[in-house]
């Protein structure tokens, strides 16, 4: 077990500067009109860094950095990318510890999860993005004998990304490293509640891009990301986060003509199937980890596995298992390794989540564990931290329907394959979705039906990259972590060349 | 949260399916100075959905796939709420009242570097007030 000491600590790892601007250029430049937010940490509910308050101004100078490094990182060869997106990962890898530190001061998740997941996905991104521009090759079509269609692939120019705030770093280097690989420059915002890691990690890897390649300005959304989202400088926007916010961007962008990918919420159902409960052995032990998984990083995961679907006939049984489970979670100070669920990103979401146990109540729906604030001691008392809940009752209700984006998952049961898939259906959304059970057919099976881009087959919470991650109805647009995101991020340039002396003979 | 609600402009028979409380209000008349005439769309999903979106009127088209839930009466203007008529379906029972309450609000709605957020505070409709809605 590792206690690390908070950034600001004696002994600390990571420190943050008590101010931040913006990232423009390469360098850190004030904001334009001078005005500054408050950053507090969720671990402990106090501020510890103020952040650069952007607008529309800030956006135009960070367009124009990117616009100025655009053509000539465009030009660079694949290889001079690959060796530069190996370069950062590497830079990543040997920081670590320290990133770990502050996307956890940040954001408030547990430092194991950090350090082994957030972390290590985000290098092995980059390096993933290295390898798949190397690879990838353009096409040419023989339309016959001496006419040839030659097709590359060229950046898009500068593209604007808006990051969310539950894996602060990690969304951005999803978003980032096919962009990069592409040969785009970047305009990037992070989320207000969330600005400061990705500075932190722009910092680190200052000497290893070109300057205005990316840039990163933050801000509220109204005042720093619309003027991104609906600038005619941009040649694309890429944005995760919720659907109104989703449909607006499209919106801006139906105006200059240009692409988009969205990634936006989900309700995902994770289906037990009765024949999870044949024996106790590590496959049951492994399906009532699946099961919790809804306590990962709080909650606050578009894929949450927020419906657990279980059949009738093993539902007693496993939901007490899995209750039992839910109560062995270990709730405390994020920073210590062996903390399992640490505090909710901040306190407007501290306060949705608490309504959302009214609601469920409300509704008629029985809460069998957790239910409300976790009051924690000591430094911790001032942070935002909830217990893991498990709530049972029916599909129609709004707990069921609504993303809460909390340790709360659903729970319901269902008589047999048609029916279970029905449920799992019976949503706005499309995003991911869990699939348990011995029998491999009935799983397959169960994966093609279920409407969703991601449907985990006996695992959960997984995001390798090559595997594609994206949304099926409301729940977006595109496919990130994956070689055919390199086409989100690229134009395509037909030449159609006729080799033939011959005219056509029409005039 | 402030007791004092002010029901929706189609008060009367059938109940409006929207109000304001004072609190929200009085930011909406800040708002508007500021920004011009506004409506709201309800949100849906993920990071910072749930929320009641508040946008300059027009900024957020809506069309076909949306459900006017009814206008908020403020002091000498209205402001149009809109939801997502698929999330609709799962909210028709609903009524919803909009708060404020300090916070960082989400997403572009304009609220958000006052230092405060919009906020649905819902309950169910009770069966007098469904029957007169479903006629």
């Amino acid at each position: 077990m590792t206690v690390y000491a908070a950034p600001g600590t004696e002994g600390a790892i990571a420190s943050f500067r008590p101010r931040y601007d913006h990232w423009i250029g390469g360098e850190y430049v004030p904001p334009a009109n001078g005005q500054y937010f408050e950053n507090p940490s969720p671990v402990t509910g106090r501020t510890f860094t103020e952040v650069a308050r952007g607008d529309a101004d800030d956006i135009d100078r960070a367009l124009d950095a990117a616009h100025g490094a655009a053509p000539a990182w465009g030009r660079t060869s694949v290889t001079e990318r690959a060796i530069i997106l190996n370069k950062i990962a590497d830079r990543m890898e040997e920081h670590l510890e320290e990133l770990a530190v502050a996307e956890t001061w940040e954001n408030g998740k547990p430092v194991r999860e950090t350090l082994n997941a957030d972390m290590p996905l985000a290098i092995d991104h980059f390096r993933y993005f290295a390898g798949a521009i190397r690879a990838q090759e353009g096409s040419i079509s023989e339309i016959d004998g001496d006419t040839i269609a030659y097709h590359f692939h060229e950046p898009l120019g500068v593209v604007g990304q808006i990051i969310p705030w539950n894996f602060p770093i990690l969304m951005a280097v999803w978003k980032l490293a096919p962009a990069l690989a592409a040969g785009n420059a970047v305009v990037l915002k992070p989320a207000e509640q969330t600005p400061t890691s990705i500075l932190f990690l722009m910092e680190l890897i200052a000497d290893l891009l070109p300057p205005g390649v990316v840039n990163v300005v933050n801000g509220f959304g109204a005042e720093a990301g619309k003027p991104l989202a609906s600038s005619s400088r941009i040649r694309k926007i890429a944005f995760t986060g919720e659907t109104t916010t989703g449909r607006l961007i499209m919106q801006y962008a139906s105006q200059n003509i240009i692409p988009v990918t969205l990634e936006l919420g989900g309700k995902s159902p994770n289906i037990f199937f009765s024949d999870v409960a044949a024996a106790r052995d590590d496959f049951y032990d492994k399906a009532l980890e699946g099961f919790t998984m809804f306590a990962l990083n709080q909650g606050e995961v578009c894929t949450c596995p927020s419906r657990a679907l279980i059949q009738s006939d093993i539902y007693r049984d496993f939901l007490a298992d899995a209750v039992a489970r839910t109560e062995a979670v270990k709730q405390g100070n994020p920073l210590d390794t062996d903390t399992m669920i640490g505090a909710q990103a901040s306190n407007d979401q501290l306060e949705k989540i608490l309504s959302y146990f009214d609601i469920g109540k409300a509704e008629g729906a029985k809460v069998l564990t957790g239910g409300h604030r976790a009051e924690l001691e000591g430094d911790l008392a001032g942070g935002y931290y909830v217990t893991p809940t498990i709530f049972e009752g029916k599909n129609e209700m709004r707990i069921f329907q609504e993303e809460i984006f909390g340790p709360v998952v659903a729970v319901t049961e269902f008589a047999d394959f048609d029916d279970a898939i029905k449920i799992a259906n019976d949503t706005l959304y499309g995003l991911g979705a869990g699939v348990w059970s011995r029998s491999g057919s009935d799983a397959y099976r169960a994966g093609r039906a279920i409407e969703a881009g991601r449907v985990w087959t006996n695992n959960y919470h997984a995001y390798p990259a090559a595997a594609a991650f994206g949304g099926y109805k409301g729940s977006g647009v595109g496919r990130e972590n994956h070689k055919m995101m390199l086409d989100h991020y690229q134009q395509t340039k037909n030449l159609l060349v006729s080799y033939s002396p011959n005219k056509l003979g029409f005039f | 949260m402030s007791d004092d609600v002010r029901p929706g402009q189609a008060a009367g028979s059938p109940p409006a399916r929207v109000a304001v409380t004072d609190d929200a209000a009085a930011l909406l008349v800040k708002l508007r100075d500021k920004h011009g005439d506004l409506m709201f769309h309800q949100s849906g999903g993920c990071c910072d959905g749930s929320s009641p979106m508040c946008y300059p009127d027009g900024d957020f088209i809506t069309g076909d796939a949306d459900v006017h839930l009814g206008d908020l009466a403020v002091d000498s203007f209205t402001v149009p709420v809109w939801m997502s008529r698929s999330q609709f379906e799962y909210w028709k029972h609903t009524h919803l009242t909009i708060d404020v309450v300090p916070g960082r609000g989400a997403g572009f709605s304009v609220e958000a570097p006052e230092g405060v957020r919009f906020l649905i505070r819902s309950r169910l409709f009770t069966d007098d007030e469904w029957e007169l809605l479903r006629d």
